[in-house]
């Protein structure tokens, strides 16, 4: 089910995520937003407007926390400063889950900046696997990795990109931030069917789904995050959503960034795919006589009925 | 799962297999090899170069690790993330220091960014650190900075100091209590946030127009805004150094560029530096040329002043007995 011990236990619904050109326009208007994720990396400083604003919007929202630089798949061992100032944020925000992406982007101490792609092999399933678990077990939150877009493949591979996240999701007991924006670029990338993938993943750990735009090029794609989502994306959201249920998901826009109302509105297409999934799942369980959950946002978490066997 | 060998390349390659990283790999190696060629600078035209600075093939590295497809080849494949590398740091680069573009103009300032960013690529997981090792590199590099050496390093301290003031740690100021004890023996902290910087040109009047071109320019007035950059540049660069004290500080979450007194600046410093009131006062005071009553005055207004704008922190609490802290 969506609710699962890899977001926590909550049904999130769809967020946006928070950006600077919004800050004013969310502080001042108030708008009804499920949530919003935030760069982790982007907070994790000592003082000043960043966490001043941070503490305003968690004032009102619910936050999950998304990084771009712990790179999971590096070689090198975890980044100790890191990991402590990102524990400090997990306290300040009390996000229920944390995710950061199953790629890699430092060596020798040296920092590209970029969500590098894995080479698909057992060595790296190990290192990866072992360093999420580090991870988990520091920062005291379950942890989500996102598959990242690509442009590149190795001749060292050894598995596809869908059957190493889950090994390596299975090996480090961790969730998954399923991009499906992501999948369809890297499909298109390295000629691959997205729903393959989409299929392939273990739904029981799907913790959250992202969505985004991109952008096409004469010889490949490649992801802007600077358009709304496209239809062929959509379509391997709707197969995601029926997969895994409703799921929390999450609009990604970053750059040539429209107004709050737009991406929000953006965001809020991917509703009709949730509440479709929702009532399908509301019918298979009381089919089955299981309990139902409800959103935190309704007012009341938790289990609030059940059906008699 | 099984692992199963690679698909075979719908492009055929002409490298010998005896040339690719072998069976399985080694991720280190892998990782050091394609950061070797991710973070190698681009030619002048924003391209993968053929050939390293090392004389090393990039063409036959990008073969031996990545795979090509049916529309790009290996060395294409890689040159994506070389140029994304290149183009997030110069982005992020040029976005920390507007001022030192606008005194060096855009050609200098690419050939200085792109020197440095190659002799100092980013330690740290955040780009917030991409340019802390600037100042110092530009004092083993003036070449790049010439002929306005003291005006661009100057800016580059007031346009470092500014991004560190911005999200520095603000700690709770010191209590009215705590600041009527202080006595020539106490030391003060000072807010972490707290920069103080000697220069030799007003660069925060100049940054500060920067800016307000910056801000105010569209796609339609960016010529005429490069003109006025140009001539503020000027303007300033034709000014005879003197010397100039600033404390760059936060109040209210935004960043303030405060002119102050040598005299104040060398209290202040050596606050920092640890020293006594009284050391800090004899230090400030050391061939200042006001008078014993000018500078009793001068101590009043300049801690009224400090206290309100909350630079005297409490101080921390793990100080053995005996010492005398305020």
């Amino acid at each position: 089910m969506p609710p699962n011990r890899f977001n926590g236990f909550t049904d999130y619904g769809v967020g946006i995520g928070l950006r600077i050109p919004h800050y004013q326009h969310i502080l001042s208007r108030r708008p009804v937003v499920d949530w919003f994720e935030i760069i982790s990396e982007n907070y994790m400083v000592d003082g000043g407007r960043p966490l001043e604003i941070l503490n305003q919007i968690l004032e009102q929202y619910r936050v999950i926390q998304h990084g771009v630089s712990m790179y999971f798949g590096s070689a090198e061992p975890l980044n100790r400063e890191h990991l402590k100032r990102l524990k400090t944020l997990v306290r300040r925000t009390g996000t229920r889950w944390l995710s950061d992406h199953l790629c890699w982007g430092s060596v020798d101490g040296r920092y590209t900046h970029d969500l590098l792609p894995m080479p698909y092999t057992w060595e790296a399933v190990e290192v990866t696997a072992q360093k999420i678990r580090q991870v988990q077990d520091f920062v005291e939150v379950p942890v989500v990795v996102e598959n990242v877009s690509s442009y590149t493949e190795f001749h060292v591979s050894e598995m596809t990109e869908w059957e190493f996240l889950t090994e390596v999701v299975e090996r480090a007991d961790c969730g998954i931030l399923l991009d499906v924006n992501n999948i369809y670029v890297s499909s298109k990338n390295h000629s691959f069917d997205p729903f393959t993938y989409v299929n392939f993943v273990p739904t029981h750990r799907v913790a959250q789904i992202h969505i985004a735009g991109h952008s096409k090029f004469e010889k490949y794609i490649l992801d802007t995050h600077d358009h709304p989502v496209l239809p062929a994306v959509w379509r391997l959201y709707a197969r995601a959503i029926e997969r895994c249920g409703p799921t929390a998901t999450l609009l990604e826009w970053d750059d040539n960034i429209p107004t709050f109302d737009e991406v929000h509105a953006e965001a809020l297409k991917a509703t009709k795919f949730l509440k479709t999934a929702s009532e399908a799942s509301s019918e298979s369980m009381a089919t089955a006589g299981y309990p139902t959950l409800v959103r935190e946002a309704d007012g009341v978490g938790g289990i609030v009925s059940g059906v008699d066997q | 799962m099984s692992a199963r060998p690679p698909e075979t390349p719908a492009c055929p390659t002409l490298i010998r297999e005896a040339d690719r990283v072998g069976e399985g790999g080694n991720l280190l190696d892998i990782q050091r090899r394609m950061a070797a060629a991710v973070m190698h600078p681009l030619t002048r035209a924003e391209t993968m170069p053929r050939r390293r600075r090392d004389g090393a093939s990039n063409r036959a590295e990008a073969e031996a690790i990545i795979r090509p497809n049916d529309r790009l080849t290996s060395f294409e494949r890689l040159e994506i993330y070389n140029r994304q590398y290149w183009f997030r740091l110069y982005g992020c680069f040029e976005e920390d220091f507007p001022g030192l573009q606008a005194i060096l103009g855009r050609v200098q300032f690419d050939a200085l960014m792109r020197a440095y960013l190659a002799d100092c690529p980013s330690q740290s997981f955040t780009l917030r650190n991409l340019g802390s090792r600037l100042e110092s590199w530009l004092g083993e590099h003036p070449e790049y900075i010439q002929p306005h050496v003291t005006l661009a390093l100057d800016m580059v301290r007031l346009e470092w100091a500014h991004i560190e003031v911005f999200d520095s740690e603000e700690k709770p100021r010191l209590s009215a209590k705590n600041l009527a004890a202080v006595n020539e023996n106490s030391t003060l902290s000072l807010q972490p946030y707290l920069r103080l910087l000697a220069l030799s040109y007003p660069v925060e009047d100049l940054l500060l127009q920067v800016r307000n071109e910056d801000g105010s320019s569209t796609s339609s007035t960016n010529n005429a805004s490069a003109a006025r950059k140009r001539k503020h540049v000027r303007h300033f660069a034709a000014l005879q150094p003197k010397p100039i004290w600033l404390a760059v500080h936060r109040l209210d979450n935004t960043v303030w560029y405060k002119p102050i007194a040598q005299e104040e600046f060398r209290l202040l410093s050596s606050l920092c530096n640890g020293q006594t009131l009284g050391q800090a006062i004899e230090a400030a005071f050391t061939d200042s040329p006001l008078s014993e009553d000018q500078r009793a005055a001068f101590l009043q207004e300049a801690f009224a002043s400090w206290s309100m704008l909350a630079w005297f922190t409490q101080p921390p609490r793990s100080r053995g007995a005996g010492e005398s802290h305020a």
